[in-house]
């Protein structure tokens, strides 16, 4: 049995959805970026798929999407991080059940 | 997807990056996490060496594993006490049931599907990418780039100490 289209998208929505369980079952901020990378790796891994598979007049466009991707990822991941230290000084907890601040 | 060795690696890459996907999931150590986290995204950049696309598996190896994983371990270092626990919230059921409820659909959705596909891989190198970067898409390269410059700027800014802004302040 070959490998066909099928089967690269049924590993991206997997790891899609291995990466929405992490991010939403976790308690510490940190796993739930973890989390969010997974899923961001799961939708790159689908569009390399597409563009890989399906026959379009614009080849080089999956993978200009992927590069996009990557960088956004890069950039959320650094402000992010950035996020849960900043937040960690001031309450020394980046426990997300208990950053309820917000509330009443 | 010809011959036996493209359908060997799929298999392998495929259970090599669900199963380290997985590890993230289950792992109490945040560390041991994040180094699930790393053979995950090395398993992600093999799938994309597979799919006729080295370039962006290369840069998956240098941005994800180089940089955004080193970055997440430093995160998980300086913020000590909360760092190494990776228990679940309350809300986990909901989540994890949420979660396999989206997995059906996707599952339903693209094995009910009949997809056209080409047989042969589109021959695009990295001067292909290149070009089209700095042609058609032009515009949203050069917003990129501010945007990563913003967000370099703007986690700097996040995790000064207290002590330098007030330095700051004084002069």
């Amino acid at each position: 049995m070959t490998v066909g289209l099928e089967h690269f998208l049924v590993v991206g929505a997997l790891l899609f959805c291995l990466g929405l369980a992490v991010a939403l079952s976790k308690r510490n901020a940190i796993g739930v970026l973890m989390g969010i990378e997974l899923m961001l790796n799961a939708v790159n891994l689908t569009l390399l798929s597409f563009s890989r598979f399906q026959d379009t007049p614009h080849k080089v466009a999956g993978q200009t999407f992927v590069v996009f991707v990557i960088t956004v990822a890069a950039a959320e991941a650094a402000v992010a991080l950035a996020l849960a230290v900043s937040v960690y000084r001031n309450r020394q907890t980046v426990d997300v059940d208990q950053l309820n601040l917000l509330k009443s | 997807m010809h011959g036996a060795g493209p359908n060997l690696a799929f298999w392998v890459l495929a259970a090599l990056t669900l199963v380290s996907a997985g590890g993230v999931m289950v792992s109490r150590n945040l560390l041991h996490a994040v180094l699930f986290l790393i053979v995950s995204f090395l398993g992600v950049a093999g799938f994309f060496i597979l799919l006729s696309a080295p370039f962006l598996g290369m840069a998956q190896i240098i941005i994800y594993v180089g940089a955004i994983a080193v970055l997440v371990l430093f995160a998980i270092l300086l913020t000590p006490r909360a760092g190494r626990d990776n228990g679940e919230t309350r809300w986990a059921a909901p989540g994890v049931l949420l979660s396999i409820a989206l997995m059906a659909v996707l599952l339903f959705v693209i094995t009910d599907t009949k997809w056209t596909t080409a047989k042969d891989a589109p021959e695009i190198t990295a001067a292909d990418l290149g070009q089209a970067l700095l042609s058609t898409w032009v515009l949203p390269f050069e917003i990129a780039s501010v945007l990563l410059t913003a967000a370099l700027i703007g986690s700097i800014m996040l995790v000064r100490s207290p002590e330098e802004e007030a330095e700051d302040a004084l002069q």
